[in-house]
């Protein structure tokens, strides 16, 4: 387990590396959910009001 | 003239002078650009990438700390190929994603085109920067230093992270969303050229980076059993991105068609 552990004299690199991936992957895994869930959310307050469609914009022919 | 007559004028006037330039669409194409069907397939695929994603990646790195044996030269200081080919990889792919998206928004002004290239631009700029400080770490104790200005690879994975922010603060500039899908997109498209000068970058100049390990499919100069643990990290590492796109993708459909129907009527349903 310790020679695991030291891996070969590189344990500080190693773990290093291996330990900001784990952060970023975590990082990007909380933050792309909640890009997700707070969408929702904003569309969950405004859902219920009374709005008119967007017109589209259409450029008048000559 | 009403408006959709007005609208029908217009494209019937420009269509022969654009018809050479923009390649009419086969119908699956149309289904796939279509936000509510896109956001249903989203919802019912994000379970299945994200547990598989995760297996994966928790296997691939067992394997590559554990299973894989030492490398002749580097020791065990080569396991970390099986987080930084990977962040390498999935950075580039990223960006060849985005640019193709963003175009496809902009030759066809299919929105969500723009919505994936949005999307894809965070999570490759996390990913390319993974790939250079994993890469750093590794070149402590393979080269002798961290970080080497003179190297072509390096040179051109830092501008792929500028890239990538570049595209983000273009967009923060505009208030007007279509205006910065629209500019965003013509930096992503012309930015895809950096990607092939990455992967030939080692050939071409060979200064510090080593060569290609996996690519010359030939004659790989990897064995097996360093190779698969590899292979399932990339494969890992790819079903999380293509998980990370879809949550973030949702969210984009979302705030883009705030005002659609079919939007409303699914949150209401959601919050009851």
């Amino acid at each position: 387990m310790t020679d695991f552990l030291q891996m070969g004299g590189y344990a500080p690199y190693v773990w290093s590396a291996y330990g900001i991936t784990l952060v970023v992957l975590l990082l990007n895994i909380w933050s792309a959910r909640r890009a997700r869930i707070q969408s929702l959310a904003r569309a969950a307050e405004t859902a219920g009001e009374e709005r008119p469609r967007r017109r589209p914009t259409v450029r008048q022919v000559q | 003239m009403n408006r959709v007559g007005a609208r029908q004028a217009v494209s019937s006037r420009t269509r022969p002078v654009l018809s050479g330039l923009m390649p009419s669409l086969p119908v699956w194409f149309h289904r796939w650009g279509s936000p509510p069907h896109v956001y249903r397939l989203a919802d019912r695929l994000r379970p299945w990438l994200g547990w598989i994603a995760a297996l994966l990646i928790a296997g691939g790195a067992f394997a590559g700390l554990v299973l894989a044996p030492p490398d002749y030269l580097q020791g065990d200081s080569f396991r970390i190929i099986y987080v930084h080919v990977p962040s390498a990889y999935l950075g580039m792919m990223a960006y060849v994603l985005m640019a193709a998206a963003a175009a496809v928004g902009f030759v066809w002004r299919i929105k969500l085109g723009h919505a994936v290239a949005v999307s894809a631009a965070p999570i490759g700029a996390s990913f390319t920067f993974l790939a250079l400080v994993t890469g750093g770490i590794w070149g402590k104790p393979t080269w002798g230093t961290y970080w080497e200005w003179g190297d072509a690879r390096l040179m051109f994975e830092l501008i792929l992270l500028f890239l990538f922010l570049g595209y983000l603060a273009l967009r923060a500039a505009f208030d007007d969303q279509d205006k910065a899908d629209r500019v965003s997109a013509i930096l992503a498209v012309v930015g895809v050229i950096n990607v092939p000068i990455i992967h030939y970058s080692v050939e071409w100049w060979s200064t510090l980076h080593q060569g290609p390990t996996i690519s010359k499919l030939d004659s790989p100069s990897i064995t097996m059993d360093m190779l698969a643990p590899l292979l399932v990290m990339i494969v890992g590492f790819t079903l999380c991105f293509a998980w990370l796109v879809l949550n973030r993708l949702q969210g984009q459909i979302v705030e883009r068609e705030r005002d659609a129907r079919w939007l409303r009527q699914l949150v209401t349903e959601r919050t009851r």
